[in-house]
């Protein structure tokens, strides 16, 4: 369900990759400093720095992976992404494979979506064909790049980046320490860039509309577009495409969620806004997104918002780290203790604390970001969970 | 089981693992293509990808045991992941889940006796705006509504009627 026409969609195929081709490295690195594009997955690191990174590491062998491991909960624009512009992601990694000197790209693609792989290698076949992959792309000569799918087999923590790397090399999902980052110390040790979908389809674009295109659009901060992923309460849920910086109370108008009680930005990862903070923008600087926005209407209840969020932490932490192993069974007995009205205030005190040591301790962004929501929530709803 | 039925295992792993190469990085398609086609990683399975990519055993059980869409123990041919994460929460997902369980009569982590459904809960399926969602091995079900469950179900069974067509259906 995509509510409007999508940018992706007035692109012209492959116009960006041959642009692309006529630039020299450095040139397009540049082009995407100009822009400010930032990762879409969420973390919001700027693209042009991890590609000149991993561009300026020596080493023949280079990676460019496509993290398709789309597993934060309310996010689904990537499918929609991988459905109705699957050429535009090709395009993007073989665009980052000529920036950076890879020659091989890897789409991981998540267990879940096992139904996008047969469509996803048909295109790739088509791209074989049409020497958009292969050797000598485009008849360029020092360009042959080529594209591998991998499936997931349902881990949400491989969508973390380094644990996502790990399972491509054929170990448990668990996320390594950083630094040393992909870029030096990627896939098989070799330097490795690891972008979001929705990332390499806007890198495709700007490289067929320019930069200065998307540096109008949006904040300083958080330039451009970005798709939204939009479910809960509101009577038109579906994949959005907003400029970044647009406030909450705006992007509820246009869904049809005007009189929510709160909103979920970012995911089970994300925080909760309140009605009260409407006004705050979805950007990099204020309120962060990968573009999950979950409606919450009047008549939920809060407790059972934070009870599924720590469920899913609970079942989706990978173990390996105490913080976020432990922290997050001792959240969620919190939770099931306010809904049964035995949680003193002191304890939901020590329960925030270890949220917060939680967030400076774990190992990796789902340790780091778990508790975010349960904070989020005590925070603005105490009067209410203290029923 | 039987020694044919081993080697044919072997014989089909042997010709994944020269698909996907013979390292490490392979061990995962390995898995999935093997689960693919036996319902599970059996013990012995696990012992041939190890002798196969030259790795202990204990490395590839605890890739096994990682995965929740890789299964060591033998599951239903079908297996329905009902996604239990907050949009398909907000949408009644309870109320699917109640009748998957009356009409197998089997709670979610449990297989039917007849070895044709497993019953799983799944996190995010991604397809929160059109909740609730499930998923039949790889086929995705959308905006399930809980009288649908039944032919959702019915679906199923038609298939092991097709493919035994002697056979009767016993229900």
């Amino acid at each position: 369900m995509v509510s409007k026409q999508l940018t992706f969609s007035t692109i012209k195929p492959n116009t960006g990759l041959a642009a692309a081709l006529k630039k020299s490295r450095p040139d397009i690195i540049a082009e995407l400093a100009k822009s400010g594009l930032k990762g879409r997955g969420g973390a919001g690191f700027p693209v042009n720095v991890k590609w000149n990174l991993a561009a300026a590491a020596h080493d023949p062998e280079k990676y460019v992976v496509c993290n398709a491991d789309e597993g934060e909960p309310g996010t689904f624009k990537d499918r929609v992404i991988l459905s109705e512009f699957a050429d535009l992601v090709f395009e993007g990694m073989t665009i980052a494979g000529y920036a950076i000197g890879a020659r091989k790209g890897i789409l991981y693609l998540r267990g879940e979506y096992a139904y996008l792989r047969a469509p996803l290698l048909a295109a790739r076949e088509k791209r074989r064909a049409e020497k958009l992959l292969g050797d000598a792309v485009q008849g360029k000569k020092e360009l042959s790049f080529d594209i591998e799918i991998r499936m997931g087999s349902g881990a949400y923590v491989c969508g973390e980046e380094t644990a996502l790397i790990e399972s491509l090399e054929g170990q448990r999902g668990e996320p390594r320490n950083r630094p040393p980052f992909p870029v030096d110390t990627g896939f098989m040790g070799h330097p490795t860039v690891v972008n979001n979908v929705e990332t390499l389809a806007w890198v495709a674009c700007i490289m067929a509309k320019g930069p200065e295109w998307f540096k109008a659009i949006g904040t300083e901060k958080s330039s451009g577009l970005k798709l939204f992923s939009v479910s809960g309460d509101c009577e038109k849920p579906g994949v959005y495409e907003f400029p970044m910086g647009i406030t909450v109370a705006a992007l509820l108008k246009e869904v049809g969620g005007e009189g929510a009680k709160a909103v979920q930005v970012g995911g089970a990862s994300g925080q909760c806004v309140p009605a009260s903070e409407f006004n705050r923008a979805i950007a990099f600087e204020d309120v962060s997104t990968g573009g999950s926005i979950i409606v919450i209407g009047q008549h939920r209840k809060m407790l059972d918002v934070a009870r599924n969020f720590m469920e899913f932490f609970v079942e989706e932490s990978c173990g390996q780290c105490t913080p976020c192993r432990e922290g997050n069974v001792k959240l969620l007995d919190g939770v099931e203790m306010l809904r049964e009205g035995c949680c003193s205030m002191p304890y939901l005190k020590e329960l925030c604390a270890l949220g917060e040591t939680m967030q400076a301790a774990s190992k990796c962004g789902l340790g780091q970001s778990s508790p975010n929501a349960f904070l989020s929530i005590v925070k603005h709803f105490k009067g209410e969970i203290m029923g | 089981m039987l020694l044919t039925d081993r080697e044919r295992l072997r014989a089909d792993i042997e010709a994944w693992v020269g698909e996907f190469g013979a390292d490490r990085s392979a061990l995962l398609p390995v898995l999935q293509e093997t689960h693919r086609k036996y319902g599970k990683v059996s013990d012995h399975a696990m012992q041939v990808v190890a002798d196969l990519l030259g790795i202990h055993p204990v490395e590839v059980y605890g890739v096994v045991s990682f995965y929740s869409f890789i299964e060591h123990e033998v599951k239903g041919r079908f297996i329905i992941r009902l996604c239990r994460t907050l949009s398909c929460e907000m949408q009644g997902k309870d109320r699917v889940a109640r009748q998957l369980k009356n009409d197998l009569g089997i709670d979610f982590g449990e297989t039917t006796p007849d070895g044709r459904f497993s019953l799983e809960w799944a996190s995010c399926l991604g397809m929160c705006d059109q909740s609730p969602a499930l998923l039949v091995n790889e086929q995705i079900y959308t905006q399930v509504t809980p009288d649908e469950v039944h032919d959702i179900l019915e679906d199923c069974r038609r298939m092991f009627t097709q493919a035994a067509p002697v056979k009767k259906e016993e229900h």
